[in-house]
């Protein structure tokens, strides 16, 4: 494969696509999907046939608003239509050339004109199954620039030029990473995707594997050439059956066109990825027990160092990435360091996705610069929480985050500002909760899904966050003491010290982050028996873990 | 090993020491007589730092590192019994009492137990957490050894002699979190399983959990002693 090549095919897809008038493209992601977009895209194809226009219509990945799906997009006229059922295909086909179906327009310009589309630049646009679709918007080119114009460190300095940090939620400098498996010493190295996506309210990387596969793919590529590695792992939990027949064909397409396998574009250069699926356990994101599990055994974690950059899979250098860093390598290959550097905050660069979810209005996948203000994600690209209610607070960071008051919401979305308000950054979901959630019930809601996932290797974490939900369900049920709480803090500062890995370190986030700023309710379930949101209900009954 | 530049000199708990590369910082103090309470570790087993008791504070950073994994550098300044070390390993050992049933008056193991003397030695003096009472059930089944879950601490020792010193890998661990078991086999009862019979986790085990039917009634102390003479016999030949 050369760049001529890759401009061959895309010039052909281009042409085919220049063969007709308009282009309808449906979402087809796992949201629109459970409401019917197959069947309104099958309605769309029959009725295009039927109708003589020369209209092109096309499945694609996530588009984003997912809360106005089943979504179609109609170009060139960059129409959105939301809510589509498969009924309304021929007024949709009918309407092409003149004025837009009015009771299906949906207006989501404010929506998408605050974001910046980097990861997401594809979704949308091409139909995932399809990798001449990802060439035809510059797929692949970076992987063969890089194979023909640069070396491997040159490559490592332009990811550290870029000041990208992994998007799996610790925030540490890719570059750094990347030039640490580098200069391991070993014959054998091995580079691992991290698709164990498991944060409740988050989806980002599925959007990512289902929408635009190939990305990951390439950028997986150009790390292994990089670090010196020849062989892939793509880590995907076995609950994206959808993200793992994507990836399953995209492999294949890609091996077929020779962008993976046995001296990749006639250089030396060989590299080829394996699917391993995750069995359900949250901690196998977790890089050690996700290398454990790659490796057949027990997904359980184990001290670092050795960090796998020295000794990962099978011992050797491992450089283990987030499908969301993977995704943002080709775009900083095309573009330069310093293009993604310019982008973002001051110690935080590039964009972000995040999975927004809970009482807000448009519901879905964004993709923002970082530092952007929280206010400006939620009120203009969220759209604000839905009348008769008022914003309380936002969780970031899944169980391992916390919740921001309302009144924080000038603060800009970077790593070390969701550090310092007590959240994190975390691998990007947003839950946005109104008046009618009670803290109190959201930390044991998520040391509740702490203690289920702990894999029980270490004490704190086994048996900590075991105590932890039995306190706090107390305090929900109205049988608590000021004592409990007392013992709760006592508890929460154990856990988050002495805890073998991340999973048991952040796990106290959520407590942590809501009686710093909402402790005053924690009191009232306490002394006064009162939930200020009346969700509790309490029976005084007592309770064990 | 011994050449001069693998010598590296080091301070744990104001006392300067010196060290082998290599070596870990558990060995090291307690070759200098400065103990660090441990209880998944043990002798002549690998380490999987699952316990948490042997934290020690690192000069330098904040977190807090396990002695029995963490290898020594030049110049390395470790506090090992701190008093945010002390509140830590204590909260540890009520997080274990409380999980599961431990009652010393009526255990096999009372005055042999390590569990029993970490708890005297690091000052618990009661629990105040709440008990989780949780049932559990107890393989007789073997006929030569019990293992009763109400008292495992889950620190995987016999796991880990099984597979590392006979094995036979007959035990591991099933479940996560709370519910995680150790169980023989593919969860068989002990006795039908593909036990050996050499009774190794039995001198591992650091509480009353697996013991010896022949010593119902009488003092039964464990003596893991024999495993870093075992490995030292077998590297010799």
């Amino acid at each position: 494969m050369t760049i001529e090549e890759l401009e061959q095919i895309a010039e052909s897809v281009r042409r085919e696509n220049a063969k007709f008038d308009y282009e309808v493209s449906v979402c087809m992601d796992l949201a629109c999907a459970s409401q019917g977009s197959d069947k309104l895209r099958d309605a769309l194809v029959q009725i295009a046939e039927a109708s003589g226009k020369k209209v092109l219509v096309r499945r694609t990945g996530c588009m984003g608003p997912c809360s106005h799906g089943p979504l179609v997009r109609v170009d060139p006229y960059k129409t959105f239509y939301g809510h589509v059922q498969s009924g309304h295909a021929a007024a949709i086909v009918d309407r092409l050339g003149g004025e837009p179906v009015p009771d299906l327009q949906c207006d989501l310009n404010e929506h998408f004109d605050s974001q910046m589309r980097v990861v997401l630049e594809n979704a949308g646009y091409i139909d995932p199954e399809k990798i001449d679709d990802y060439i035809a918007r510059d797929g692949y080119k970076a992987l063969v620039t890089v194979l023909m114009e640069m070396t491997p460190n040159g490559v490592v300095h332009r990811v550290t030029e870029s000041g990208l940090r992994g998007r799996g939620g610790g925030g540490y400098p890719t570059g750094l990473k990347w030039a640490t498996v580098a200069k391991a010493v070993g014959d054998v190295k091995y580079v691992v995707c991290n698709g164990d996506e498991g944060d409740p309210g988050a989806f980002m990387d599925r959007s990512v594997m289902e929408g635009d596969p190939h990305r990951v793919i390439e950028g997986m590529a150009i790390a292994a050439y990089a670090v010196g590695a020849s062989k892939g792992f793509f880590y995907v939990r076995a609950e994206y059956p959808i993200a793992v027949s994507r990836l399953t064909m995209a492999l294949r397409e890609a091996r077929r066109r020779g962008l993976l396998g046995i001296n990749i574009c006639n250089t030396p250069f060989s590299f080829d990825i394996e699917i391993r699926l995750g069995a359900g356990a949250f901690v196998c994101g977790e890089e050690t027990a996700l290398i454990a599990s790659i490796e057949g055994r027990r997904g359980t974690p184990k001290p670092r160092p050795p960090y796998p950059a020295v000794s990962g899979l099978w011992g050797k250098p491992t450089l283990i990435n987030n499908v969301e860093t993977y995704a943002n390598i080709a775009p900083i290959m095309r573009n330069g360091g310093k293009w993604f550097f310019s982008i973002g905050s001051e110690r935080s660069k590039g964009t972000k996705v995040f999975a927004l979810s809970g009482k807000i209005a448009n519901t879905g996948l964004v993709e923002v610069p970082m530092g952007i203000k929280l206010r400006e994600i939620i009120e203009t690209i969220g759209g604000g929480v839905p009348a008769g209610h008022k914003l309380k607070a936002i969780q970031t960071g899944g169980p391992s985050g916390g919740c921001i008051p309302a009144d924080m919401l000038g603060l800009g979305v970077s790593y070390d500002a969701l550090m310092a308000a007590g959240s994190i950054m975390g691998s990007g979901g947003m839950i946005v909760m109104d008046d009618t959630s009670c803290m109190v019930n959201v930390a044991r809601f998520f040391i509740d899904f702490c203690r289920t996932e702990s894999c029980g290797k270490c004490i704190p974490c086994r048996a900590g966050t075991a105590q932890m939900h039995t306190l706090l369900t107390r305090i929900c049920n109205g049988s608590a003491t000021m004592a409990d709480l007392h013992l709760l803090e006592d508890l929460c500062s154990t856990v988050k010290e002495t805890s073998l890995c991340g999973l048991g370190q952040t796990a106290p986030n959520p407590v942590l982050s809501t009686l710093k700023y909402f402790r005053e309710e924690y009191i009232q379930h306490i002394e006064q028996k009162r939930c200020p949101a009346g969700v509790c209900k309490f029976e005084a009954v007592e309770v064990t873990a | 090993m011994s050449d001069a530049g693998d010598v590296k000199t080091l301070i744990i708990d104001d006392k300067e020491v010196s060290a082998l590369r290599g070596q870990t910082i558990l060995e090291v103090a307690r070759e200098n007589g400065i103990d660090i309470p441990t209880l998944c570790h043990v002798d002549g087993l690998g380490d999987v730092g699952a316990c948490r008791m042997c934290l020690v504070e690192i000069k330098g950073s904040n977190k807090l590192q396990p002695a029995c994994v963490t290898t020594i550098f030049e110049s390395m300044e470790v506090s090992t019994n701190t008093e945010r070390l002390q509140k830590h390993r204590r909260t540890i050992l009520e997080l274990l009492f409380a999980e599961r049933n431990h009652i010393c008056s009526v255990c096999v193991a009372n005055g042999h137990c390590e569990l029993q003397s970490l708890a005297q030695a690091q000052g618990v003096t009661h629990v105040r957490l709440p008990y989780r009472n949780p049932d559990l059930h107890v393989d007789a089944s073997h006929e030569r050894f019990t293992i009763d879950h109400n008292r495992c601490i889950l620190c995987t020792r016999c796991v880990r002699v099984c597979a590392e010193i006979e094995g036979a890998h007959v035990w591991d661990v099933m479940g996560r979190g709370i519910d995680s078991m150790i169980i023989s086999d593919l969860n068989d009862p002990w006795g039908e399983s593909s036990c050996t019979r050499c009774g190794k986790c039995v001198q591992v085990c650091p509480t009353g959990a697996i013991f010896d039917k022949s010593k119902i009634g009488d003092p039964h102390p464990k003596y893991p002693d024999f495993l870093p003479y075992l490995n030292l016999m077998r590297e010799a030949k």
